[in-house]
């Protein structure tokens, strides 16, 4: 593991805003968790507790018309993309004032406006999807990035390698974000890969790639500032392996035999949170009041979320067989 | 003028090409090489690398990236060679393409045209031979097209490109240097109808692709026996034209599917299906069905020619359906 310590922040307000990001992802997940265990969620629900960092990291460098491409793990990407918590919790619940109108649940939150492209539950099949994302913005000479994260377990299958070939030989403006927390479920990194280095696999297709520390929320910051920039200067596709680690089951099925508690509580020592809470408390950037008051404002907004889900209600079963097809024919 | 399906379908896209800047072309070999069948001949030198993109041999990676790309705002033409190679890129097909509208709960239309060869009869053996187009038609979200005249092959994509969903065209790999006349101002089709082909009485032939003109052939045999046969073309797999398939059996009482995929679980199983269902009273004889051998498609040709419906069989089974056996 790296240092315990988290770089220094640019700034006060900007410190808290990425702490505020990571907490609203961390509260809304145990919510969901809460929630499942209540029966008001079904299906597979994977929470992000842990990684937060990751998603709080690079938002923070993205531009509005920027698109992500994300896994089954990605109630903080969608939140933090711009998805409000009331609409993916109400995807949840299967209603139709989620953002999916419950067509999708937990693994599949799309959402137009904020060009957040799922929700992709087969592990590496949204590489190929953001490589046609920025295919479309190059040859259209637009100047927007395609984030596309996904799972150290993807580097395994086949489309990996073929978005990763595709996206050097065409230099596409797409940053890989490779959130490596050591498992594949229960499958180790150690135990599916002959080469464990995955900037290296990166680096094979001429990408340029480099490790970040993922518990570090400045770092991924930082590292992602430089990538999305040089992607966006037309420097072709960057890869980062974001190192983290998943505090919480890989899903809410899981008796976790593969792993040992030991390792679990060592990772948890370096939570993401916790980290910069306190460099900005050593730094004298957060008060105790504003640390009271940012999780009150992240207490209400994910209560006001559940509020607005618990309020929702179910399509009618007459509507089961739309969007097959597209109800407006194009001209 | 004179055409054959190849120029048919390289016209085609040339149009698309030409009418709107959103499209292109993208698979394996479609540019310097001219397309594996030579579709494509000519299009790089006219449009450009970035139009008529050669792709490397990744299925899954660049028929995902067609639908990014459609997704981004484009109108991507994706050629696969031939069916059998499209397994591989099946999970971007199904899991994105088919489902991304649904899943999305409306959000995300895949505007996208996938064309790929398909069919056998050219002693290509079980990697290359198959007809798989009937699995594709069990996946609702696609849309499933299947031109067997020139002037399908002519006028289906411009209307496969104006669709707002995904488009699968099959065309049947015999049927490239079928030659013909068509209008000098053929142009888009319809996609939603099936057509009569041959219009009759005692018999309903109904086929689709690649096996149209074997059927044709037969009709024209049973006609010489007295056996005025009807010859519907589906022309389209998903979503089926089950009006045009009743009202050729309410007017001939009798039909046979023709359909070069297996026969188990197959197209033919379908059509079969809806005839009994909603024209049940119709019916003056069983459905019949001529499909292929349920063999992996063997490369010697005796042998290969005996997997595949031919005139004689279907001619015996419309014989069959009329209650004449010569
Ligand atoms: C193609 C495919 N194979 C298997 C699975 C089952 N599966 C779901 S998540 C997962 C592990 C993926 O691990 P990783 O990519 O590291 O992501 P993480 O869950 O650790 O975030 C597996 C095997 C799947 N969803 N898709
Ligand atoms: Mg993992």
């Amino acid at each position: 593991m790296n240092t315990p310590r988290a770089a220094t922040p640019s700034g006060a307000a900007h410190g808290q805003h990425l702490l505020t990001q990571m907490l609203r992802v961390r509260r809304l997940e145990e919510k969901c968790v809460e929630l499942y265990s209540a029966a008001k969620i079904r299906g597979f629900l994977h929470v992000y507790i842990g990684e937060e960092a990751v998603a709080a990291g690079i938002m923070a460098t993205l531009d509005p018309e920027d698109a992500v491409v994300a896994t089954y793990r990605e109630h903080g990407h969608a939140l933090l993309k711009g998805v409000s918590a009331g609409s993916i919790l109400a995807e949840m619940y299967g209603f139709q004032q989620g953002c999916c109108r419950g067509r999708g649940g937990s693994m599949h939150l799309f959402d137009a406006a904020t060009r957040f492209y799922g929700g992709n539950a087969i592990v590496a099949g949204g590489l190929p999807l953001a490589i046609g994302l920025a295919l479309a913005d190059k040859m259209a000479g637009r100047s927007r990035v395609t984030v596309c994260f996904f799972g150290e377990g993807a580097a395994a299958e086949g489309e990996f390698h073929e978005s990763l070939n595709l996206a050097a030989l065409w230099q596409l403006p797409v940053l890989f974000c490779c959130e490596n927390n050591l498992y594949a479920m229960g499958t180790a990194l150690s135990r599916s890969e002959s080469q464990t280095d995955l900037a290296v696999k990166a680096a094979a297709y001429e990408i340029p790639a480099w490790p970040v520390d993922g518990m570090d929320v400045l770092a991924v910051e930082e590292a992602a500032r430089r990538a999305v920039d040089a992607v966006r200067g037309g420097g072709g596709p960057h890869f980062l392996e974001l190192r983290t680690y998943r505090f919480r089951a890989h899903s809410m099925y899981d008796p976790e035999r593969y792993r040992d508690k030991a390792e679990v509580a060592r990772w948890i020592e370096r939570d993401p949170i916790d980290l910069l809470r306190a460099t900005l408390e050593g730094a004298g950037r957060l008060s105790e009041a504003e640390w009271a008051k940012m999780q009150r404002d992240v207490d209400a907004e994910v209560s006001a979320a559940v509020e607005f889900a618990e309020a929702g209600s179910v399509e009618p079963v007459d509507e089961l067989l739309r969007f097959v097809y597209s109800e407006i024919r194009s001209p | 003028m004179k055409t054959t399906y190849r120029e048919a379908m390289r016209d085609a896209i040339r149009e698309a090409l030409t009418r709107d800047d959103r499209v292109f072309l993208m698979g394996e070999d479609v540019g310097l090489y001219g397309g594996s069948f030579a579709v494509s001949l000519g299009l790089l030198e006219e449009f450009g690398p970035e139009r008529i993109r050669d792709t490397p041999l990744s299925e899954s990676g660049f028929v995902g990236a067609g639908i990014g790309a459609a997704l981004g705002g484009m109108r991507p033409i994706v050629e696969i060679m031939t069916v059998n190679f499209s397994l591989l890129a099946l999970d971007q097909i199904m899991n994105n393409a088919a489902s991304i509208l649904h899943m999305s709960g409306g959000q995300f239309n895949v505007p996208l045209v996938i064309r790929m060869t398909t069919g056998a009869g050219r002693q290509l053996a079980a990697q290359h031979s198959h007809s798989l187009e009937g699995w594709y038609a069990h996946i609702p979200g696609l849309r499933i097209l299947t031109p067997a005249t020139l002037a399908d092959a002519r006028g289906m994509l411009w209307t496969a490109l104006e669709d707002p969903d995904p488009v699968l065209i099959f065309e049947h790999g015999s049927l490239y240097n079928v030659a013909g006349e068509i209008a000098d101002d053929a142009g888009a089709v319809d996609i939603t109808s099936a057509a009569i082909r041959r219009p009759g009485n005692a018999v309903s032939l109904i086929t689709y692709g690649g096996s149209l003109p074997t059927v044709l052939e037969a009709a024209e045999q049973l006609a010489g026996e007295g056996i005025d046969a009807e010859v519907l073309d589906l022309r389209t797999l998903r979503p089926l034209d089950t009006p045009a398939i009743l009202a050729t059996v309410a007017k001939t009482h009798r039909a046979v599917v023709v359909d070069e995929g297996w026969r188990s679980g197959s197209i033919s199983a379908e059509v079969s299906a809806r005839i009994t269902e909603s024209s049940f009273y119709d019916l003056d004889a069983p459905v019949g069905r001529v499909c292929s051998a349920e063999v992996p498609l063997p490369y010697a040709k005796h042998l290969e020619l005996a997997a595949l419906p031919s005139v004689v069989r279907v001619v015996e089974a419309a014989r069959e359906a009329v209650g004449s056996h010569g």
